[in-house]
């Protein structure tokens, strides 16, 4: 069955040059500092990725990061804790406009 | 759970392991890497290290174990191999003897030989691979600590995760909280504490088809969780990869794991963890005297490829020496990312 996503694709993200070298090089060099251990530790940084893959719907990033905070040194009780910050931040976010329809709704009410 | 010899396994075969463990991945042998490295063929640096197998009978029966260990395994050494061990160890030059199994200190003799290594050497550095839930299997094992402690002994003990869910999938209902138990008592007569000299290391691996973490992060973190939650403390970690073999190799296989693993560990090969393999200055002892690279081409039957010495009995160190050390791909285990040996990671 042919669909969108394909897990095999996953492994041709580094190929993305093929089309556009220079600023995949860039991209690359840029991602890999990203992921350095840094003020925050490599785990750390595996997590956010995580929450964030989720935050974005990401399948292939989902797949990366499962598979890199679990190599990383991450349990599971973890991970679901990163995907609910995500979670929190997404419900939170659509909560927060809520004031907007709240002003609005006391702007034109009586 | 049964071994896989009990079971009656195909893998219980070794020519079927084999098979599985002489296809190339992706068109690749190890042997290819090791020669692109200029490190073809493999030859050992020294014999610093003695790894003896004392057993395949264990208390336990975990879920990756290469030796296929339990309580059903009645290999275990005699006295009469371990006498031709210490006349070798008499000889000079072994710096190191490292106990495993099995669980070690099931074998009637363990206690008998350790006193005898002394007799010979107060210097040899002994390591007993304890699996830690073996000090509370049974009254006659409680004061293995003190007997640990009074043959300044390097304790090392596995312990996959500093949870029970993650630590009781690999190893067995409720050894996490067995596991725990023994870590106090070991720390009660003063292992893992600051200035006793008395080593308490510990034994990461991976519980699944993954690569392990970084030596260094984790072992702050298991620091920190072992710590906190349980007031107890240890010396360092070693991270370790599972090798395809086996117990491990069987999950491999039956999850469908097996080539996305291979891959993994192919493309994670690093050159400087090859050079330092831990074949290179070791040499694994069979329960029955046979003389192996190490552990894991014991459990391969693969013996030493030095025809005139391939058993204690027959010892020629200058044979030993020069001989080639048999890799397939099981290898690549060693040589991913950090490497990985039994004392951790090695790059
Ligand atoms: S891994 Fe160690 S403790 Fe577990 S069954 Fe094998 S020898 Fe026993
Ligand atoms: S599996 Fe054994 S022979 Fe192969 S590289 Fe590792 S230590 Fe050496």
């Amino acid at each position: 069955m042919k669909t969108y996503y394909n897990p095999e694709d996953l492994k041709k993200f580094g190929k993305i040059g093929e089309f556009q070298k220079s600023m995949a090089d860039k991209f690359f060099d840029y991602y890999g500092e990203v992921f350095q251990e840094g003020a925050l530790t490599a785990r750390e940084k595996s997590l956010i990725a995580l929450a964030v893959a989720h935050a974005i719907q990401c399948p292939y990033c989902i797949d990366a990061y499962t598979v890199d905070t679990m190599e990383k040194g991450c349990d599971e009780e973890q991970m679901m804790e990163a995907v609910h910050v995500a979670a929190a931040i997404r419900g939170g976010a659509s909560l927060v406009h809520s004031t907007q329809m709240m002003n609005k709704v006391k702007e034109i009410s009586m | 759970m049964k071994s896989l010899k009990a079971q009656q396994h195909p893998l219980s075969k070794i020519e079927y392991e084999l098979e599985v463990l002489d296809t190339p991945i992706k068109g690749i042998s190890f042997a290819d890497k090791l020669a692109n490295s200029n490190l073809f063929p493999l030859s050992p640096t020294q014999i610093d290290i003695f790894q003896i197998n004392m057993g395949k009978m264990c208390n336990q029966v975990c879920k990756h174990c290469h030796v296929d260990a339990g309580p059903d395994r009645k290999e275990i050494m005699t006295r009469e191999t371990m006498q031709l061990i210490l006349e070798v160890i008499k000889k000079g030059g072994i710096k190191t003897v490292d106990l495993t199994g099995g669980a070690p200190e099931m074998n009637p003799e363990f206690r008998w030989f350790i006193e005898e290594i002394r007799k010979i050497s107060s210097e040899v550095h002994i390591i007993v691979r304890c699996n830690l839930t073996i000090i509370l299997a049974n009254p006659k094992y409680h004061d293995l600590p003190e007997f640990y402690k009074k043959h300044h002994i390097e304790v090392v003990s596995s312990l996959p995760y500093f949870t029970a869910v993650k630590t009781d999938s690999q190893r067995g209902d409720g050894v996490f909280d067995k596991s725990i138990k023994a870590l106090k008592m070991l720390n009660e007569v003063g292992y893992g504490a600051e200035g006793t000299g008395l080593q308490l290391n510990l034994v990461y691996n991976p519980a699944g088809a993954f690569l392990p973490a970084s030596q260094e992060g984790l072992e702050l973190e298991f620091k920190k969780r072992l710590k906190n939650s349980y007031d107890i403390t240890f010396n360092a970690l070693y991270t370790i990869t599972n090798l395809p073999i086996s117990r491990f190799l069987e999950y491999l296989l039956r999850s469908e794991n097996y080539d996305s693993y291979m891959e993994k560990l192919l493309d994670a090969y690093n050159p400087v963890a090859a050079a330092n393999v831990m074949c290179r200055n070791t040499i694994s002892v069979g329960w029955d005297g046979y003389l192996y690279d190490c552990d894991f081409n014991q459990m391969l039957e693969l013996k030493v490829a030095s025809p005139t010495s391939q058993h204690i009995a027959d010892w020629n160190k200058k044979s030993l020496l020069e001989r080639e050390i048999i890799v397939k791909q099981h290898c690549f285990g060693c040589t991913a990312g950090a490497g990985s040996s039994c004392g951790g990671a090695t790059a």
